[in-house]
């Protein structure tokens, strides 16, 4: 087993458990860090499919700004809870 | 009982997947050599580019002028809203000095980074929608840290911005259009309008991914 073989095995389970994790989580601030996890791990996974456009585009849209816009209404509901 | 149906249909929808994945039939028609080809006519070195700035210009036109409509939509249902808004509470205490000087400090290489990769989309991975959307995260980071205030009823320069990439990018549609064919861009010309639409897609990508964090997230003070 070659060591980029392993690596990619390696990807591919974390991706199922942060998105497993993602869905599963109670707490909505935690599900949306592994949300974000989920998002950066994506786009490691299109580097390794040597297409790092796409990557660096859900890199930047994918974790980055969509989970500032979870994080950001995240904080909205607190704050209406208060 | 419930949690068990969901996982076997899940199982069965991977198992087909992997088996349709397996017997994939073959690109019928091998656009890759037919890019490779074609390179040195387009005007810039990198075939993704190449592909949506010129072979495919009026798939990537389409898209900012999507982007641009959906922001268009969300100020006039924001506008509406934003006429019975109440009084802001100062929430300006509740963040951190540190988070504040590290936006301070991030903005300016943020820029810089959307800058290299506007430049480098010519000839390396890059282009104008991840320099886009790098612009886009400084403003957000800028307004999570409270040192840009969120956008309540846009002026002309903000809407000339939003709208400028597409304008631009639609000028040079509708020159080309003159010339001969849709986006067909002359030879010698071809990387200088690349350039030049490439620019104009990252300020105004920059603005609406912004755009649409900062109009939507007029909460700030309301409470109720």
């Amino acid at each position: 087993m070659s060591l980029e073989f392993a690596f990619d095995l390696l990807l591919v389970l974390t991706m199922v458990w942060s998105a497993w994790r993602s869905l599963s989580a109670t707490r909505l601030d935690r599900a949306i860090v592994m949300f974000i996890v989920f998002g950066l791990l994506m786009a490691l996974a299109w580097a390794r499919l040597s297409a790092p456009d796409i990557g660096l585009a859900e890199a930047a849209i994918g974790a980055g700004l969509t989970g500032a816009l979870l994080l950001d209404a995240y904080g909205a509901l607190q704050r209406r809870e208060i | 009982m419930k949690r068990l149906l969901v996982v076997l249909g899940a199982v069965c929808l991977i198992v087909l997947l992997l088996g349709a994945m397996h017997d994939l039939a073959p690109a019928s028609v091998e656009l890759h050599a037919a890019v490779a080809a074609n390179l040195t006519a387009s005007g810039v070195e990198h075939p993704v580019t190449a592909v949506l700035l010129n072979f495919r210009g009026y798939d990537t036109l389409l898209e900012i002028a999507v982007l641009l409509l959906a922001l268009i939509v969300i100020l006039a249902i924001g506008r509406e809203e934003a006429s019975n808004a109440e009084a802001t509470v100062d929430v300006r205490l509740l963040v951190s000095p540190v988070l504040q000087t590290l936006a301070k400090l991030a903005t300016p290489l943020m820029i810089m980074v959307a800058f290299y990769l506007l430049w480098a989309g010519s000839f390396r991975p890059g282009g104008a929608f991840q320099a886009g959307a790098v612009l886009a995260a400084a403003a957000v980071l800028l307004h999570l840290a409270e040192l840009l205030p969120s956008w309540q009823s846009p002026g002309a320069r903000l809407r000339l911005g939003l709208a400028g990439g597409f304008l631009i990018f639609l000028a040079v549609g509708a020159g080309s259009l003159m010339q001969g064919a849709l986006l067909e861009y002359p030879l010698e010309q071809a990387g200088a309008l690349i350039l030049l639409i490439e620019s104009g897609l990252t300020i105004s990508l920059g603005l609406i991914l912004a755009g649409l964090f900062l109009l939507l997230s007029r909460d700030d003070g309301e409470t109720s």
